[in-house]
């Protein structure tokens, strides 16, 4: 087989990968000081890579066979994705400076994740999907663990491993049973072959779809493979559980939904009542254990799980109707973009407290308005996004699920009255942060200072976040044009 | 002309914001700026809202000052704004209340100080209560609606008295939890309704004219509607979260709370759930006849057993509000007159009653009946005339504004709408009922005043050097019981605006 590669196409990747390991070579050159330069390295290569991406936009392209494809849907989530990387990697900056950490390695480490997540989008292969998965997974595996001194770091690390690792055997084994049924691992040649197997292999095939779902479930962390999030989120250095909540879990749900409405869509009668109850049993268990939390990683973790749960609403939606299908899609793509947005706001303003405050409970926010004026606002607009309450952008990220869900009939309104009751949950927790940073008085009234790029990424974010209220279009219209089903 | 036309409603409802933006942006040792702008932007929205009323062509029914542009497209939300008579007096209500309240700041900021933070919640507030007057769009009426939502949590969080964290969170989750429904409500409208799919209120009021919503579905969404704004209202038996919000909010919280807040509620009957759902309006009249009646004779009865001042005006609300929700179950013109007009009366006196006690507060440094001893009268003249001349109207005294909405109320449920077939002798029921509570009203105000202002002042208050009313007290007092009297006397002010639009809504809803 002869085939050309389309350089254009996979530029964003390359640069990336060239990116990844300049920073490790330039890491053994630098003296001991300068160790956080490699993370100007690595932002220089970001930027790069997404002005790259910027380059592909407009038109659609394949390669390698047609498994790997750049379309709309990709590029959206290409953009997103590095737009992340770069946030993440200045919040990361003065925190692994100050902490005394193996700078180089984790730069390195975290834009491997990046390229996994990169690829996902792009992804149109089972093989590919999984080297896309394991990507971002493996090198998030070390930097749960990369506060080597703390056993909670190292019991971070562990338990993400051990979960991610079973999660992935049990995936591959459906993706091995899938390949035998179908004899393709292209998600296109998947959907036409699942479409004529015999009536006897059909259970063969649900179970099968099944394993690969649980492997994407554990990336989400919906329940029930929600376990390790809250542990490893807490044990991590705080910009890598930032990493986990809005990167990783994203590229999952971008995986997830390659599979679910390209491969397997005709078989959503059999997985629609799954995912309604796996939506139902993530967003209900996160919201209501969300309530007890005392320490605010824990709580953004929960919150995360609920916050899965209602990106997982539109999955439950999928019906023969391509239109339906649509504007589901496009619920859950606004959902991940805007809650991208609200969440790293969240835990930039986690990091800054976290120096003076290491324990981060939630009483440690205790009369931030007067210490910091500028995290208080911003985290009481995130928190407030984050119960979808407006003036936010997290407002409008629900009602897209809703008007999905309820244009969507007969079980669909029914799933909107469940999230809308959890949702009016959700506020009593996402309310106990701005109630201790604005009526609480202050325990050490002196003023706290912050980083100015972490200062910048919450102004950045608190910005998007009301914009987004303010002018949804844009998203919105985004997610409809980005869709994988009907062109 | 027509760019003032198109515009005048957006700038005057957007003013607060940027005021609330240029206060955040000044430093904050310049406490007497801050305030100083916090009347100035009040003001002038004040004057703009009030040009928009001179402008207004009274004789012409329908909507004027429009603005109609695409919003989202993705869910088909338009930016519809515009003002009709129903909403005029409320929205001139909003930043009249709205600037006295910024005026009553220049002297009166409670702690923990921060005069900042608290105007430029004010100022917020201010655009979300009066934009859900003006908008036109369900999506928009909603964001409004729940923009109120935040600026008061931090304000009775903030600077409200001993129990405000619970009180504030209270407010919060429980108008939350009856606004979700109503959301749920609007888009179940959307779907059921005429393609193209539409969130346009005027639209989908003519849908309902023609035909409308099939009445099975009518009467599931009008449950859900519903019980979004009973919440608001807040209607018996979903009234538990006031009394706390309104006892442990500063006075400019209750003020606005009562003015204006309580309002959109009963707004939202009239031009939501009424037009649009015109059959469930017919099923669900008698008992939210029912329901009012229970909160006229409950609050009154609650109210004789109050020992706290600033609760007895609280529960006192729930009463009142009783008899605008009795206005417009009788589905009638003047049932629906006298609920605006009601509306209007009761903004005006019982945002004047907690001004009242606000202070009688700030003088004696308790709310306790008990502990206030009588005799005010007699060393506080001036503070208590006020108070009586506002507890008279807020009884129902003929000749002040807390008359005609009550009266026209009771007179409506007399001769309901003739669709309400044999409920009639219902209303007929709920007529004598609201009259036995118009007497408790007046026997639990005039005993409030006996024990406050009549009697003799215990010695302990005697060498407190208690001010009498103060200059800045008397000019954020003075317009509120000129319109009291005025309403009183003169009470086409309201039907006047009001009445073309009221015809215009009972086309839909027939009978008479």
């Amino acid at each position: 087989m002869n085939q050309t590669i389309d350089y254009h196409a996979i530029l964003p990747e390359l640069l990336l990968a060239g990116t990844v390991l300049l920073v490790l070579v330039v890491d053994v050159f630098l003296p001991a000081k300068r160790k956080s330069w490699s993370m100007v390295v690595g932002l220089i290569g970001t930027v790069a890579a997404l002005v790259a991406t910027l380059t592909l936009i407009g038109d659609a392209r394949s390669t390698f066979g047609g498994s790997y494809v750049v379309d709309n849907f990709a590029i959206l989530f290409k953009v997103f994705f590095l737009s992340v990387a770069i946030v993440v990697l200045g919040i990361s900056f003065r925190y692994f400076r100050e902490g005394g950490f193996y700078q180089g390695e984790y730069y390195f480490l975290l834009l491997t994740s990046f390229l996994g997540c990169v690829m996902m989008p792009s992804s149109r292969d089972l093989l590919l999907l999984f080297i896309a998965l394991e990507l971002v997974s493996a090198p998030g595996f070390l930097m749960a663990a990369f506060r080597k001194t703390d056993p909670r770091s190292n019991e971070a690390g562990l338990k993400f491993f051990l979960i991610g690792v079973l999660s992935t055997a049990v995936m591959l084994y459906g993706m091995s049973l899938i390949y035998g049924l179908t004899g393709s691992t292209r998600l296109d040649a998947i959907a036409r072959g699942l479409t004529d197997i015999p009536a006897a292999k059909e259970t063969l095939a649900f179970s099968a779809i099944l394993f690969v779902v649980i492997g994407f479930a554990f990336k989400v962390s919906a329940v029930p493979f929600q376990f390790w999030a809250p542990d490893t989120y807490e044990g991590a250095p705080v910009p890598v559980a930032a990493f986990l909540a809005v990167a990783s879990s994203a590229a999952g749900f971008a995986g997830l939904m390659q599979l679910m409405f390209v491969a397997f869509i005709n078989q959503h009668a059999f997985w629609t009542p799954v995912f309604a109850a796996l939506s139902i049993a993530t967003m209900t268990l996160g919201n209501l254990v969300a309530l007890k939390q005392t320490q605010v990683v824990r709580l953004l973790a929960y919150s995360g799980i609920a916050q899965a749960g209602y990106i997982l609403l539109p999955f439950a939606l999928v019906s023969g109707d391509a239109a339906v299908n649509r504007s589901a899609f496009s619920a859950s793509v606004a959902y991940i973009l805007i809650y991208a947005i609200m969440n790293l706001g969240a835990f930039a303003v986690t990091i800054a407290v976290s120096r003076r405050e290491p324990a981060l409970l939630i009483a440690d926010f205790a009369g931030l308005v007067r210490r910091a004026p500028l995290l208080a606002v911003g985290m009481t607009a995130f928190m407030i996004s984050l119960a979808g309450v407006p003036p936010t952008g997290g407002f409008w990220a629900k009602i897209l699920i809703f008007k999905a869900a309820i244009e969507r009939g007969g079980v669909g309104p029914w799933l909107a009255v469940i999230m809308l009751a959890n949702s009016v949950i959700s506020v009593v927790y996402y309310f106990a942060v701005p109630k201790q940073m604005v009526l609480e008085p202050a325990r050490d009234e002196s003023r706290l200072r912050s980083p100015m790029l972490v200062n910048a990424v919450v102004l950045l974010t608190l910005v998007a976040i009301v914009a987004v209220f303010v002018f949804p279009n844009p998203i919105a219209r985004a997610a409809e044009i980005s869709t994988l089903i009907g062109g | 002309m027509s760019g003032w036309d198109k515009t005048a409603i957006t700038v005057t409802t957007l003013l607060p914001v940027a005021g609330a933006l240029v206060i955040i942006m000044v430093p904050k040792e310049k406490d007497r700026l801050v305030r100083a702008l916090g009347i100035l932007f009040t003001g002038a929205a004040l004057v703009l809202s009030v040009a928009i009323a001179i402008g207004f062509d009274y004789g012409k029914g329908g909507l004027q000052y429009v603005l109609d542009t695409s919003w989202i497209s993705a869910i088909g939300a338009r930016y519809h704004v515009g003002i009709d008579g129903i909403s005029m007096p409320l929205y001139v209500l909003t930043f009249a209340l709205s600037f006295l309240c910024a005026i009553y700041t220049w002297r009166y900021v409670p702690d923990p100080g921060r005069t900042k933070a608290f105007l430029a919640l004010m100022l917020l507030l201010e655009t979300g209560m009066a934009g859900t007057f003006i908008a036109f769009d369900l999506i928009l009426f909603f964001v409004f609606w729940e923009m109120v939502l935040v600026p008061m949590y931090f304000l009775i969080g903030i600077w409200g008295s001993a129990n405000r964290q619970y009180a504030s969170i209270k407010f919060f989750l429980y108008t939350l939890f009856g606004s979700v429904f109503m959301l749920l409500g609007f888009l179940a409208m959307y779907f059921r309704g005429p393609a193209p799919h539409t969130f346009d209120m005027v639209q989908l009021q003519q849908f309902a004219a023609g035909g409308g919503f099939e009445h099975g579905f009518q009467l599931v969404a009008f449950g859900a509607v519903a019980l979004g704004f009973a919440v608001k209202v807040p209607m018996w038996p979903f009234h538990t979260w006031l009394p706390d919000a309104h006892t442990e909010a500063p006075t400019i919280g209750s003020v606005l709370l009562a003015g204006v807040m309580l309002k959109m509620g009963t707004y939202g009957f009239i031009r939501i759930a009424l037009p649009m759902l015109p059959y469930g309006a017919q099923k669900y009249a008698p008992w939210i006849g029912l329901l009012a009646v229970i909160g006229i004779v409950y609050a009154a009865l609650a109210c004789l057993a109050q020992k706290d001042l600033k609760r007895l005006i609280a529960f006192s609300s729930v009463g009142h509000m009783g008899f605008v929700m009795l206005g417009i179950a009788t589905l009638t013109t003047i049932g629906i007159q006298a609920a605006i007009f009601g509306m209007v009366a009761h903004g005006v006196i019982t945002g004047m009653l907690f001004f009242c006690v606000g202070s009688i507060y700030d003088r004696y440094h308790t709310r306790q009946i008990a502990e206030i001893g009588g005799g005010m009268a007699e060393q506080l003249p001036k503070l208590a005339g006020v108070f009586a001349l506002v507890s008279i109207a807020s009884l129902g005294l003929p000749g002040l504004a807390g008359f005609w909405g009550e009266v026209m109320a009771l007179l409506s449920s007399f001769s309901p709408n003739t669709g309400l077939g044999l409920s009639t002798t219902f209303f007929r029921g709920f007529m004598i009922a609201g009259g036995v509570g118009t007497i408790l009203t007046a026997g639990y105000f005039l005993w409030m005043l006996q024990r406050v202002n009549l009697g003799t002042m215990p010695e302990r208050w005697k060498d407190h050097g208690l001010s009498d009313v103060l200059a800045v007290e008397w000019v954020a007092w003075i317009p509120l019981l000129v319109a009291i009297v005025v309403l009183g006397l003169y009470p086409r002010l309201i039907f006047g605006v009001t009445d073309e639009a009221v015809r215009g809504l009972m086309s839909v809803l027939g009978g008479g």
